[in-house]
């Protein structure tokens, strides 16, 4: 077991300085989502304009590995579709479970370790779980096709 | 008590875990089990499983036995009375539930009190939160002193005529407070009202007296006091048992079945509709005769010191906040790393063979309370040693370091 593996240098400067952390005022979307295990938790707001993301935030408590994994999603859903932000929650589920998946946001495969610590792949998909569910509330078809905003613990 | 001794009978401590010895700090989700155990639970099942209370048969006859003398054994190690005021369950949970739905449904109205404190384990809240809300019962909390404990002036103001249950753990999962329970009663009792206490923590690490105490209902765990997971078990006095319906209806519960209605069978087995878990049973009257051999005394000082030992070398590390009272505590110490979350510590630990829990242990509310949205935890047992102790120290600050260059 290689603590490095876990904790990239990139996951750590994440953690250290998140991106996107905080709220809007004209979000078109907010959902809270927490870990009942451990006590983690999210709140992701998403501004959507023409079923587009244009900007997304989250506020939340958590360990490296799921404010990181917050930071870096809501970096890389920005511009996207909702059909290609749950395209790479998609992709994101598939790097939790062993695949190798390539992202145009790069920081995000370097959680790809988090897969050899399986007590801790929950605390990465959290994000991605509020991103689902937020996709799923303001446009219920596009989540359809990828079995809604189900969990991938 | 030798401690080298009692290690060598817990086969699962003898492995390695990454490369490490593995150092087992989490006796208090669940402790592990001496062989004395686990060889009694397997030659239940080679030799004497059958159903129980029901064949004639030889095998029918052995394993009621040893049922029964299970019964005995609790009843014994807690000193009830009578071996019929122990009711088998699947644990402290199971326990809990049953006085909260049975007990306390039938016996609250609009406007009773159930007083209970924000140290509980959810199993010991949200019984009592459904009681209030399917009765019209108003849930109460003793509030908690700035070290997490509770003051006797304050339980008095708590408890009113109006209070017509109390249920409080006797030792905190997370704070390692030991309540003190026999002058709880006695203000409830004074009241009017019944207390049912959280015995998970407890029973395992200090002598138990349920007479001394003059509690009502005192729930317990098998699988933290070196019994296998399943079994545990509900004290109710003779009359409150008595006086209960119970929740859960089948097979081995009843006296006669009509197509229409049924009467059942006396306390404690009215409570056991089904067929029970009797090698849990027979595992957990193995684990008392365990316990007992190395003695519940000893096992509380043993606990005591190696607390109060690991208390001394975690002030001694820079950066630690301590949760709880310093002193008269039970044998777990709560705390967090300033800037390390309890599960990247909880991690870096594992790496290096140690085992602590971290999170929110059932304990929400208390949490909140704490102002911590988690925490880590250590937790001492029989079979943990000093060098435990600095083995884990010695990873806290591999974690320090390792989070320090990570993150700095």
């Amino acid at each position: 077991m290689q603590l490095d593996d876990l904790y990239r240098r990139v996951i750590m400067d994440h953690y250290k300085k998140p991106h996107n952390q905080g709220q809007m005022e004209d979000g078109s979307v907010s959902v809270d989502l927490n870990n009942p295990t451990c006590g983690d938790r999210i709140s992701l707001q998403l501004r959507v304009v023409e079923n587009v993301v244009t900007n997304a935030k989250f506020s939340g408590e958590g360990c490296s590995i799921s404010m990181s994994s917050a930071s870096m999603m809501t970096d890389a859903i920005k511009g996207k579709s909702l059909q290609e932000a749950l395209a790479l929650a998609d992709g994101f589920s598939r790097l939790m479970r062993g695949e190798a998946v390539e992202f145009e946001y790069e920081d995000i495969e370097a959680l790809s370790g988090v897969n050899k610590f399986p007590a801790r792949i929950k605390c990465a998909t959290l994000a991605w779980n509020a991103l689902k569910k937020s996709v799923l509330q303001l446009n219920p078809e596009a989540a359809s096709s990828y079995g809604s905003g189900s969990n991938d613990n | 008590m030798n401690i080298a001794e009692i290690r060598a009978q817990f086969p699962i401590l003898h492995q390695e875990i990454n490369g490490h010895p593995l150092v087992y700090l989490d006796s208090a989700a669940t402790s592990q089990k001496p062989r004395a155990v686990i060889e009694a639970v397997k030659k239940y099942y080679e030799w004497d499983n059958a159903n129980v209370h029901r064949g004639v048969h030889t095998l029918g006859a052995r394993a009621t036995e040893a049922y029964e003398q299970a019964r005995i054994k609790v009843a014994q190690f807690i000193n009830a009375k009578s071996e019929n005021e122990i009711v088998f369950t699947r644990g402290t949970t199971t326990a809990i539930n049953l006085v909260a739905s049975s007990y306390a449904r039938a016996n609250l109205k609009p406007g009773d009190e159930i007083v209970i404190t924000p140290m509980e384990h959810h199993s010991n809240l949200i019984p009592w939160q459904m009681a209030a809300q399917a009765t019209g019962a108003v849930l109460k909390y003793i509030p908690l002193q700035p070290d997490g404990t509770i003051s006797l002036a304050d339980v008095e103001a708590t408890i009113t005529p109006a209070t017509k249950m109390i249920s409080i753990t006797y030792i905190s999962n997370v704070l390692g407070v030991i309540n003190p329970i026999k002058e709880i009663a006695a203000i409830a009792h004074r009241n009017g009202a019944k207390i049912c206490v959280d015995g998970a923590q407890s029973t395992p690490h200090i002598p138990v007296d349920v007479q001394a105490l003059n509690v009502d209902f005192y729930a317990l765990s098998g699988h933290k006091m070196c019994a296998p997971t399943g079994i545990g078990a509900l004290y109710g006095k003779k009359a409150l048992l008595e006086s209960m319906e119970p929740i859960e209806f089948g097979g081995e519960m009843i006296d006669f079945v009509e197509l229409q209605s049924s009467t059942f069978k006396e306390a404690p087995w009215k409570f056991e509709g089904g067929t029970p878990i009797i090698s849990g049973a027979v595992g957990l009257a193995a684990a008392i005769d365990f316990l007992n051999e190395i003695g519940m005394e000893n096992i509380a000082k043993h606990d005591r010191q190696l607390s109060n030992y690991a208390m001394d070398r975690l002030s001694e590390v820079d950066d630690v906040i301590i949760y709880g009272p310093r002193n008269d505590r039970g044998g777990l110490i709560t705390f967090n790393l300033s800037d390390v979350h309890p599960h990247d510590l909880s991690t870096v630990l594992d790496a290096e063979g140690v085992a602590i829990r971290a999170g929110h242990h059932c304990c929400q509310p208390l949490m909140r309370w704490l102002k911590a949205s988690a925490t880590a935890r250590a937790s001492f047992y029989l079979y943990n040693t000093e060098a435990d102790v600095d083995a884990f120290i010695r990873a806290l600050h591999t974690a320090k370091e390792y989070f320090g260059h990570a993150v700095g």
